[in-house]
């Protein structure tokens, strides 16, 4: 008996975890899955129905608005957050003596939360006391920053919030991808007296190819989940013009009371994150078991 | 080409300073724009209404109080109750602790497991854990809430706590996980020979390794689950709610002048324990960070 024991105690301990993750993660899809193909509304019916709850879904302006917002929010905050992250960490890999302080003060907005985040940026772009009074007072009196609280540009507010609190991060992954490129290969390179721009367009960015990846991965990932920022900086509006699929799916789920919709959206939510992380992850499992 | 170089090494010593003190200022541009809205977060949180609405966004408070931090700790309201960001702070400590503290014990042990005491089938479960990291969560939140509802644990921090264990231990495990593969198997078979078991190895030589990999956790998890909004908001209650949806009440309630500088102060209560760890424990945070997105 103890010998058993003894020999499948791995198994027990990873037990429960497995279990959890089973019923909390996978049943719970499998549930959402399911009711996102019934109608239910305020309270979850169980007869299946089909596909119908996408077709609303895919009918409502509002999930079109949220999509829509999604790949421009989505796009711009990857490509802007992506290029000033390497660009800060190729400035910070200069041997810039004040290294240590800088990447702490470019790093610390990934500890606020969002909620903290969107309230500050909510305040420094409202239109009335915030940037557009100071430029003003500046003596430009015409200056105009109405962003926020504009239908046609306030998914543009959420951008550069999101930019400011996750670039740091982006110069963290590629100053550690950079301090990984062989030296040795470097210092030959500057020995045949290569320009340092052409050592990095070359030799240096071409070998972090694993780290833009990771990048690109953690920053839609980021994209797709984002809920905090949009609440607190307009609550998805004016209307819903900022919506994005996650606020829209709270809204179904705590709102509305429309859990058919709450949960086709999030399927839909999962099918997008799915497509772009599981070839990653299986790529990544895959060679580390090789 | 051979020109250009020719030029570039007589004028080498001046470009090569302006190229310096080039890189310095937009390195200190660069250092300005992540601090302006912290800078103009405590500045407005120190000014009064009038001067906040008199004045600007950038100028140093005239006059300072503190009766904004005050009001914003003890008396702000957040929807009908007006008790300030307090009870929600101490909400996010009841919260935060035992979920941090049960998600990294956790999260040892199996990536122990799936390190170093590997068994058929230990790698797809891993697989299976990592992958829950990645789910959007509002895929679950639904059949979540019901759950809660049947356990007894709807609206309730026992519940909050229970949440952030579950969709936690993913990462947690990946943590120690990569951290213990590092662990030669020989030392493990070797105290195996010694006849130690499966806890007597881990706790007289894993743990005592250990400590770099739970400061990671530790505070990996601490941040996550401070700054959680989504399930604090989806499944609390009024008077279990965590302190990020306080803040959003006080923030966006409706009723009333708008206090921008109660806004401030509650938003720099609210950031206070997380930044606080970031500025004692960065390089652990950064190592989390990076830990399960760097290939390695």
């Amino acid at each position: 008996m103890t010998l058993w024991l003894e020999r499948h105690v791995p198994k027990l301990v990873l037990a429960p975890s497995f279990a959890a993750i089973l019923l909390f993660v996978y049943g719970f899809i499998a549930w959402t899955g399911w009711i996102s193909l019934t109608k239910s509304r305020l309270m979850p019916k169980y007869d299946i129905e089909g596909v119908q709850q996408y077709t609303r879904l895919f009918d409502a302006p509002r999930w079109d608005v949220a999509m829509n917002n999604l790949y421009i929010f989505g796009a711009l905050f990857i490509v802007i957050a992506m290029v000033l992250g390497l660009l800060l960490a190729i400035l910070l890999d200069q041997k810039i003596r004040t290294e240590g302080v800088l990447r702490t003060i470019y790093l610390y907005p990934m500890a606020l939360s969002m909620i903290v985040t969107g309230t500050a940026w909510k305040w420094i772009l409202n239109p009335g006391l915030g940037l557009e009074k100071v430029v003003q007072g500046w003596g430009f009196e015409n200056f105009k920053f109405d962003w926020l609280v504009n239908p046609d540009y306030a998914i543009y507010t959420i951008v550069i919030a999101a930019v400011w609190q996750s670039s740091g991060f982006v110069m963290a992954l590629f100053l550690a991808g950079l301090r990984s490129v062989d030296s040795e290969i470097i210092k030959a390179a500057q020995v045949d007296g290569i320009p340092t721009t052409r050592i990095y367009t070359a030799i240096i960015i071409p070998s972090m190819a694993p780290i833009f990846l990771s990048a690109f991965i953690v920053l839609s990932h980021l994209a797709i989940k984002s809920f905090d920022l949009v609440i607190a900086m307009t609550n998805g509006g004016p209307g819903y013009a900022t919506d994005l699929p996650a606020t829209y799916m709270y809204a179904m789920a705590f709102s509305r009371g429309d859990l058919g919709q709450a949960a086709s959206s999030a399927m839909i939510m999962m099918l997008v994150v799915f497509t772009i992380v599981v070839p990653y992850l299986y790529s990544e499992l895959r060679t580390r078991n090789d | 080409m051979t020109d250009l170089s020719a030029t570039q090494g007589a004028a080498r010593p001046w470009g090569k300073i302006a190229l310096r003190w080039g890189l310095y200022v937009l390195l200190g541009l660069f250092a300005l724009y992540y601090l302006v809205p912290l800078f103009v977060m405590v500045t407005t949180s120190l000014k009064s209404l009038d001067e906040i609405r008199s004045g600007s966004l950038i100028a140093l408070p005239r006059d300072v109080t503190f009766d904004a931090w005050a009001k914003a700790w003890s008396g702000a309201c957040t929807g009908i109750q007006c008790e300030g960001l307090r009870p929600y702070f101490f909400n996010s400590i009841a919260m935060a602790i035992p979920a941090v503290m049960i998600s990294t014990v956790i999260g040892a042990m199996n990536g122990y497991v799936v390190a170093q005491w590997k068994f058929r089938g230990a790698n797809i479960i891993f697989s299976l854990l990592l992958f829950g990291c990645f789910i959007p969560f509002q895929v679950v939140l639904l059949p979540m809430a019901k759950m809660l509802g049947v356990l007894g644990m709807a609206g309730t921090i026992p519940g909050l706590i229970m949440v952030h264990v579950i969709y936690g231990i993913g990462f947690t495990t990946l943590f120690f996980r990569n951290y213990y593969v590092t662990i030669p198997v020989e030392l493990v078979k070797a105290a195996k020979i010694d006849g130690a078991g499966f806890f007597r190895i881990f706790w007289s030589i894993f743990l005592p390794l250990s400590l770099p990999i739970i400061v990671v956790s530790v505070i990996w998890q601490f941040t996550q689950i401070w700054n959680d909004f989504l399930f604090g908001v989806s499944f609390s209650q009024a008077g279990t709610q965590p302190v990020t949806v306080a803040l959003n009440n006080i923030v966006n309630s409706t009723t009333g002048v708008k206090e921008y500088n109660v806004d401030m102060a509650a938003a720099i209560i609210a950031a206070l324990p997380t930044l606080l760890v970031y500025v004692v424990a960065g390089k652990y945070f950064i190592r989390g960070l990076t830990a399960g997105s760097v290939k390695g």
